[in-house]
């Protein structure tokens, strides 16, 4: 059992810096609740990655991430044989042909250790959008049945259900039998005052007024069309840098200045100066 | 443990209709969402959406559509409207200045909501007919007219006017504006479902999700977010062309780097290491109807093809009416892309007549740009084959396609339009391939056959 109420959720996870609003907080608690595993999607910086570690960090389990990847494949995702080792017993001892495949040159990938951890463990399985498709057939087997089959030694059951959480970036469209076997947890960009509230959370120190003001600014950059608006993570790094240069008060001047902590393209940030009418830099 | 008969007598009633509304709820997701009211509180509403969402929402688009349908499945708890700290019998400006004072703040407040309904209860009803009573949110909004607040609450807020701090305060306005109109509609839907059953209503009210919504229809506000959809379909396409490509080819063996690895294992070449590919990347020719008659369409494939800019080695992009033009330098990498299209019907010489006349905009494409079609490049065609009765010349349409190593048309009207009126989809589509392309899901649907 991870979490007794979608409350209790709230609680844990805002005791380590994580606010959840209630989208966050009732998934996570299904997620533990049902035993199924929570599909985290949303655009880059909004807090996916983040969430699994407050999990792990809230209810002190053991965190195992799995980075997908294009070319990701059986054998960095799951186990792999270890050939020297096999090699080196095989040219040790003639007879040793019958023990090279057991426990001893098995080498474990994050699915595997995660299936058999004994402690409570969070998997996190980030940017599944970026691994071909053929792993996410891999993913199948483990996210339903917990277990994984290897030929030379069988079924390996979890010993302990992990905590599963896997992200994405919607850059391609995940397999529809993946999903339905998944919670759904979209995660957007936050509410100015959920905003403001994160940089309170995060940064200690921060004076209100200008969390309120930033929050409130971003949200504004958001509203334009831009090619990649800011994320929540990108927020923090303003609040960082204002208070680094020691300021207390948020002008269009320092906006205008300090803006390529948020933009990072070059017509994204000629088109928020035209239109919030910044001093111009180019 | 069971559930009440009611409950999942109101459960299936709402996964039913979320299927007719259109959302893929599998027989297994009902399952996972009746799992998951075993475990929640039933009392917390919010939860319970959440919990809904969770389990059947698997797409962002939907969204929209689920939250309606659930605030009509699922409606708040209204008792008398005791809670609001307005009085009953105040005056309008009275409530006019509570709900400035409203609108300044948090829209999430459950007080906002509160006096959304009390003002429902207030100026919603109106006589539909003689004896029978109605709801409407326009009454409500006419009486308060939150739009001629605007001015008092941006002087409240800020010190003086003007610049950024007001473009941020007005922005916030707009906002809980909105959340208040919506809170009102809501409300307004509630009573109505109430009256005359929740089934009726719920197919009148629950718009398409956005993939789904037409490009020849779209709002102003639905093409907004028609956009932003654009830049991750861009980069879905570029991700499944990169696939394709290294399936064909893995690359030659990389014979010092295989004996390198070969060292630790005494010799024995266990790990062979292969050259990376050389990517391949196709070039793409863009030819784009700019007619008024299917400008919200070209609107939209022009920034699909500024989005693809940057997926491929070479994008020529051209637009027509009854004649044709080169645009690409409008496109420039780090160019406005909104700035692009409004200068394109300015700058770019593709209007005699203002007719669209595709058989005179092939002649004179393949006369004035001989070379942008070559054995490399994917010609893709985007408009409505619509002529005007003039010329077709289709052969000079399928010697450019003949040129290319792919050609496609996207057609942005419904299939069964085509071939009438001055429509020559049948003829050109028999020398270019042509795919109907009504919505960001078929525009999605026919990336993933492309390449």
């Amino acid at each position: 059992m991870w979490f007794a109420s979608p409350d209790e959720v709230r609680g844990r996870l805002a005791a380590v810096d994580y606010l959840a609003d209630d989208g966050i907080a009732t998934s996570v608690f299904l997620a533990g609740a049902l035993g199924k595993p929570l599909l985290a999607e949303g655009p880059a910086g909004v807090g996916k990655t983040q969430l699994a570690k407050a999990v792990a960090r809230a209810t002190g389990a053991r965190l195992i991430r799995l980075q997908c990847y294009e070319g990701l494949d059986e054998a960095r995702a799951l186990y792999e044989w270890n050939y020297k080792k096999q090699l080196l017993r095989i040219q040790a001892d003639d007879g040793a042909w019958d023990d090279i495949f057991s426990e001893e040159f098995l080498l474990e990938r994050p699915l595997l250790r995660a299936i058999r951890s004994e402690e409570p463990t969070v998997l996190l399985i980030d940017e599944t959008d970026k691994a071909d498709v053929e792993v996410e057939g891999l993913l199948l087997e483990i996210l339903s049945d917990y277990q994984i089959t290897i030929p030379e030694l069988g079924t390996i059951t979890a010993a302990r259900r992990p905590y599963v959480v896997l992200t994405s970036n919607a850059t391609r469209e995940l397999s529809e039998a993946l999903k339905r076997r998944c919670l759904y947890l979209h995660l957007g960009y936050p509410t100015p005052e959920r905003e403001r509230d994160i940089l309170l959370a995060q940064i200690p120190g921060l004076p209100a007024s200008i969390a309120d003001q930033l929050a409130r600014t971003v949200a504004t950059l958001r509203g334009l069309e831009l090619k990649k608006s800011p994320s929540i993570a990108e927020t923090v790094d303003w609040a960082h840098t204002l208070l680094a240069l020691g300021r207390t008060e948020l002008d269009e001047a320092l906006i205008g200045a300090t803006l390529g902590v948020v933009l990072k393209h070059n017509s994204d940030q000629v088109r928020a100066a035209k239109e919030l009418g910044l001093p111009s830099r180019s | 443990m069971t559930a009440p008969a009611s409950l999942v007598d109101r459960h299936v009633g709402f996964v039913h209709a979320l299927r007719e509304a259109g959302l893929p709820v599998s027989p297994a997701e009902g399952l996972d969402a009746a799992h998951a009211l075993m475990v929640i509180d039933l009392a917390e509403r919010e939860t319970l959406r959440e919990a809904y969402a969770a389990t059947l929402v698997k797409r962002p688009a939907h969204r929209p559509g689920f939250d309606l349908l659930f605030d009509l499945w699922f409606p708040p708890v209204t008792g008398p409207a005791a809670s609001t700290d307005v009085p009953d019998d105040a005056a309008l400006p009275e409530l006019r200045e509570r709900l400035a004072e409203l609108l300044m703040g948090d829209p999430a407040d459950p007080t906002f909501r509160e006096f959304a309904r009390a003002m429902v209860g207030r100026f919603g009803q109106v006589q539909a007919a003689p004896g029978r009573q109605s709801w409407f949110s326009f009454p409500v909004l006419r009486a308060l007219s939150p739009e001629t607040l605007v001015a008092r609450m941006l002087a409240a807020m800020l010190d003086e006017r003007g610049g950024l701090p007001e473009k941020v305060a007005r922005r916030h306005i707009s906002r809980t504006i909105e959340a208040f109109t919506e809170a009102v509609a809501s409300d307004v839907r509630r009573r109505i479902a109430e009256e005359s059953g929740v089934e009726k209503i719920a197919r009148s009210t629950v718009r398409p999700p956005i993939d789904r919504v037409d490009f020849l229809r779209a709002t102003k506000e639905e093409l907004a977010r028609l956009r932003r959809e654009v830049y991750p379909l861009a980069r879905r396409l570029a991700t499944r062309l990169s696939i394709r490509q290294k399936r064909g080819r893995r690359g030659r063996l990389d014979f010092r780097r295989t004996v390198r690895a070969s060292l630790s294992t005494g010799g024995v070449p266990l790990t062979t290491h292969l050259r990376p590919p050389r990517p391949h990347r196709p070039e793409l020719v863009v030819l784009c109807d700019a007619s008024d008659s299917v400008s919200t369409f070209s609107h939209f494939t022009l920034l699909l093809t500024f989005a693809l800019r940057e997926q491929f080695t070479k994008v020529r992009a051209f637009a027509f009416v009854d004649t044709v033009d080169e645009i690409t330098d409008l496109f420039a990498p780090g160019a406005d892309v909104l700035d692009a299209i409004g200068r394109l019907t300015d700058e770019a010489d593709i209007v005699r007549f203002g007719r669209t006349d595709y058989g005179h905009v092939f002649e004179r494409f393949a006369e004035r740009f001989p070379d942008a079609v070559g054995p490399r490049t994917s010609l893709l065609i985007l408009g409505d084959a619509r002529s005007n009765y003039q010329v077709p010349a289709l052969g000079t349409l399928k010697r450019l396609a003949g040129q290319a190593r792919h050609a496609y048309w996207l057609n942005p009207e419904p299939r069964a339009q085509w071939d009438t009126g001055d429509s020559l989809a049948t003829a050109y589509g028999s020398v270019v391939p042509m795919h109907e392309c009504r919505n960001v899901a078929q525009l999605a649907a026919f990336v993933e056959t492309l390449a």
